[in-house]
């Protein structure tokens, strides 16, 4: 299967809780993830966001679920990086 | 996450630590001003036995606090599901299991009980003199002018709270609400004892 090294996704977030606390909790649903969050846009009740996850082995439906309860809206997967077991090992 | 973290991210997303805080002292101010009315109609008036003056206030006390709980419960929740919807539109989503929703279901809780509890607590800390007499303990001072003493001091304690939170002077802040509760009690004793 290979292990996801990294992922950037494409959310849809209401202004609360803040971009801090939710990259925050993204970043707490693993030991070892690096989450950078940029703001592409805003309007009066949302924004969107670009976040960069990196870890040695993301979990991506707890992240996707993490997302979901803080009231994001996950449009897309815009880039991914998988590396195999062999090449993980 | 721990409860106190979980309301402490529910009051942030919602913006709702200034309505409790508002809504604690407006309440809190009520229930002040309610107590110091009837015990100031009880000195005014006949003199009766203390057990029939507790009875009166703790009846008030506790009416204020299920008045304060069930008017905010209900206001409040209709308000959060108007917040609700209009963010689910927004977001083209349903947010009900989300900490939008979490917030639109506990929030009114919160703050209802915030509400109530503000006048019952005020009102029972004022009652202490009374119970205290009850008991048969001893005060430096009669029950009813205890009372009075108490009540004065949780309406200046109450503005030296706004005052720190607007950031103005405690003093002054603490002073102008106690004058209104003095003008308060000049009033009743002059309608009330005459």
């Amino acid at each position: 299967m290979g292990s996801v090294k990294r992922v950037v996704l494409d959310v849809l977030k209401p202004h609360q809780p803040s971009a801090i606390e939710f990259s925050q909790a993204i970043a707490k649903v693993g030991v070892d993830y690096q989450v950078r969050l940029s703001v592409i846009e805003m309007d009066e009740n949302t924004e969107t966001l670009l976040i960069d996850i990196r870890g040695n082995a993301i979990d991506f439906d707890a992240i996707q679920s993490v997302i979901s309860s803080m009231g994001g809206s996950l449009h897309s997967i815009d880039e991914v990086e998988v590396h195999s077991d062999e090449h993980a090992g | 996450m721990s409860l106190i973290s979980q309301i402490r991210l529910l009051l942030r997303i919602t913006h709702s630590n200034d309505i409790v805080r508002r809504y604690f002292v407006v309440n809190g101010f009520d229930g002040a001003l309610t107590m110091l009315g009837l015990v100031i109609g009880f000195l005014v008036s006949a003199p009766v036995e203390t057990g029939l003056i507790i009875n009166a206030c703790l009846g008030a006390a506790i009416a204020l606090g299920m008045s304060g709980v069930s008017s905010a419960y209900i206001s409040e929740s209709a308000e959060r599901k108007l917040a609700l919807l209009k963010l689910e539109e927004a977001m083209s989503s349903d947010l009900r299991e989300s900490v939008h929703g979490e917030a639109a279901r506990w929030m009114p809780l919160v703050i209802a009980l915030v509400n109530g509890l503000a006048p019952l607590v005020i009102s029972l800390i004022i009652m202490i003199p009374l119970w205290l007499a009850n008991m048969g303990i001893a005060l430096p001072v009669p029950p009813l002018y205890a009372s009075i003493l108490v009540a004065l001091l949780l309406t200046f304690l109450l503005g030296v709270f706004l005052g720190r939170i607007a950031g103005t002077s405690w003093l002054r802040s603490g002073v102008q609400t106690l004058l209104v509760a003095m003008l308060t009690a000049t009033l009743i004793y002059l309608f009330a004892g005459h």
